[in-house]
């Protein structure tokens, strides 16, 4: 191949070389959607046959349009006192407060874990130590420390939101590229702004990972949590209609539970596209 | 008058989790870097040209002998000596015009007027239009021009290029080695970069420097004038036919693959 260029070319923004890739395009395929639709409609199917020629005894299982009757009968009448909205609004406020606290815990000890020898020996006995234990079998202790109130109850799904949230922290920083932090270092970058200007941007998509790792672990605690004394909230709702024997509003408690716990996974994706759109292309 | 000098420069690492054992990577380097020189240093894999441009940046110490920047000892890496690396490492989460600007936010300069340089910088390597896109809607060699902008925006004495133009097609490589000669002569720094192809090396330097490997070493140190003779109008290709162009290039090729048959066999 010879072509040839001549003089020194002037710099101008039309090199080859120039063509601006576009940015490819998240593959939209259906793929397993409508064979999930099908599974979720026989198994709506099958639970309907089984009411209605009571193969099962309503008292166990109720049809589903009893269950969306106590949806809508909850939602509007209430159950214990309250209103779906507000057991569901006293729930996601615990939810929320507990996933404030593990955020603000979690991410400077998931950072220090990451980037420093002497923060990772104190912090991994103490978060392996955690890890691994259910929820429920220090409920108990953290009651008996601060009491019944919501304290206690933030507290424990705080815990259990605590370790996603620091280990996808600490990896995350394990995966900036070496590049990225070498850069900082010859432009003159003081170990502050590397944490803060380099490792902690590169380290956000981990984090929404954790975070949301940690909104599905918040969410079975605080279902545990509220049967322990609550008198409001989603699990409480559940707990109480289940000593009545009320199972369509055990059931109507579990659909709206599953359906918010969908719904934070949608949201969870939606964040990651606003705020890392960049993760997609490294 | 040199600004980046090193001194007997030796290197080792452990040899593999054997720490008493060490496998020497650099030998009794000596290297003098003028503001107004373009030095190339090319060698096979494993002649520790990598490592010889870390030491240089400040990433890696020396295990024994001086690395100095205008006669003073570095001990570590700082802006007086701004590097541009083979996978851009530019920021994906700021776009070209924060990118650029990203050393001059370290430095505390306001935001309008870092901003201001950092399109002046993008207007001098070709990219006026581009300080709003995002780094993944830029082809590589745009991205590579926009770590060079990046680079010159901290205000360095001298540019460590560590096989900038590796990961480029032909064309845009040649492109861009003319550019990145332009830069050099317009900026009016010096300049040491890494590279495996004894064209760009011949094309760029005003010093080629040999390594051979196992430990890696000089083997030759010569001047060369392709570049001020592409900078002064001559074309490429009278270049690359003239007799000096193909007397260099078979010395170096000599040189770079003297040990390579006895290695093999």
């Amino acid at each position: 191949m010879t072509i040839n260029i001549g003089t020194v070319i002037p710099v101008t923004p039309t090199m080859p070389g120039d063509v601006v890739t576009e940015a490819p395009k998240p593959r939209r395929s259906l793929g397993t959607l409508p064979v999930s639709l099908v599974t979720i409609a026989v198994i709506i199917a099958a639970w309907s046959l089984a009411s209605a020629y009571g193969l099962v005894s309503p008292l166990f299982l109720p049809s589903p349009l009893i269950v969306l009757k106590a949806i809508y009968s909850v939602a509007v009448n209430g159950f214990v006192d309250s209103t779906l909205a507000e057991h569901t609004l006293a729930s996601l406020l615990r939810i929320f407060a507990a996933l404030a606290v593990a955020l603000i815990i979690g991410i400077p000890a998931g950072l220090a874990i990451g980037t420093s020898r002497i923060g990772k020996g104190i912090l991994d006995p103490i978060v392996e130590f955690l890890r691994p234990l259910p929820p429920l079998a220090y409920l108990p202790l953290i009651i008996i420390w601060i009491g019944i109130g919501e304290a206690s109850k933030i507290t424990v799904i705080a815990l259990a939101m605590l370790p996603p949230v620091i280990l996808s922290t600490a990896a995350g920083v394990k995966s900036a590229p070496a590049d990225f932090i070498n850069a900082a270092r010859s432009f003159g970058a003081t170990r502050l702004q590397i944490l803060l200007q380099v490792i902690l941007p590169s380290t956000i998509p981990s984090i929404l990972t954790g975070t949301r790792i940690a909104l599905g672990a918040g969410w079975s605690t605080l279902v545990a949590a509220e049967l322990v004394a609550a008198s409001r909230g989603l699990g409480f709702m559940i707990q109480s209609a289940a000593q009545f024997l009320v199972t369509d509003i055990v059931i109507a408690g579990i659909i709206v539970i599953a359906a918010i716990a969908f719904l934070f996974e949608i949201l969870a994706r939606l964040l990651e596209r606003w705020f890392v759109p960049w993760a997609a292309h490294r | 008058m040199s600004i980046l000098s090193l001194q007997s420069v030796s290197l080792a690492f452990p040899a593999d989790r054997n720490i008493s054992r060490t496998r020497l990577v650099l030998d009794g380097i000596t290297l003098h870097l003028a503001s107004d020189e373009f030095i190339v240093v090319i060698g096979r894999s494993g002649s520790g040209k990598t490592s010889l441009l870390n030491l240089a940046a400040g990433f890696l110490k020396p295990t024994s002998g001086r690395v100095s920047v205008d006669g003073t000892d570095i001990t570590g890496p700082a802006a007086d000596r701004a590097v541009v690396f083979q996978d851009d490492a530019l920021y994906p989460w700021l776009n070209a015009r924060d990118n650029v600007a990203f050393p001059l936010k370290l430095k505390g300069v306001a935001k309008g007027e870092r901003r201001l340089s950092a399109d002046d910088l993008l207007a001098k390597v070709g990219l006026e239009n581009a300080g709003a896109k995002n780094i993944w809607e830029l082809s590589g060699g745009m991205r590579q021009r926009v770590g060079i902008a990046r680079a010159l925006a901290s205000q360095p004495r001298f540019l460590l290029l560590d096989e900038p133009l590796g990961a480029l097609d032909a064309l845009t490589r040649t492109r861009l080695q003319q550019f990145l000669l332009k830069v050099w002569s317009d900026s009016k720094t010096g300049a040491l970069l890494i590279t495996h192809s004894i064209e760009e090396a011949m094309l760029l330097a005003t010093r080629v420097i040999v390594l051979a490997p196992n430990p890696g070493r000089i083997i030759a140190d010569i001047p060369a004038s392709f570049g001020r003779q592409l900078l002064g109008g001559k074309s490429l290709q009278d270049i690359r036919d003239s007799p000096e162009y193909r007397r260099l290039h078979d010395g170096l090729n000599g040189l770079i693959h003297a040990d390579s048959e006895e290695e093999a066999a």
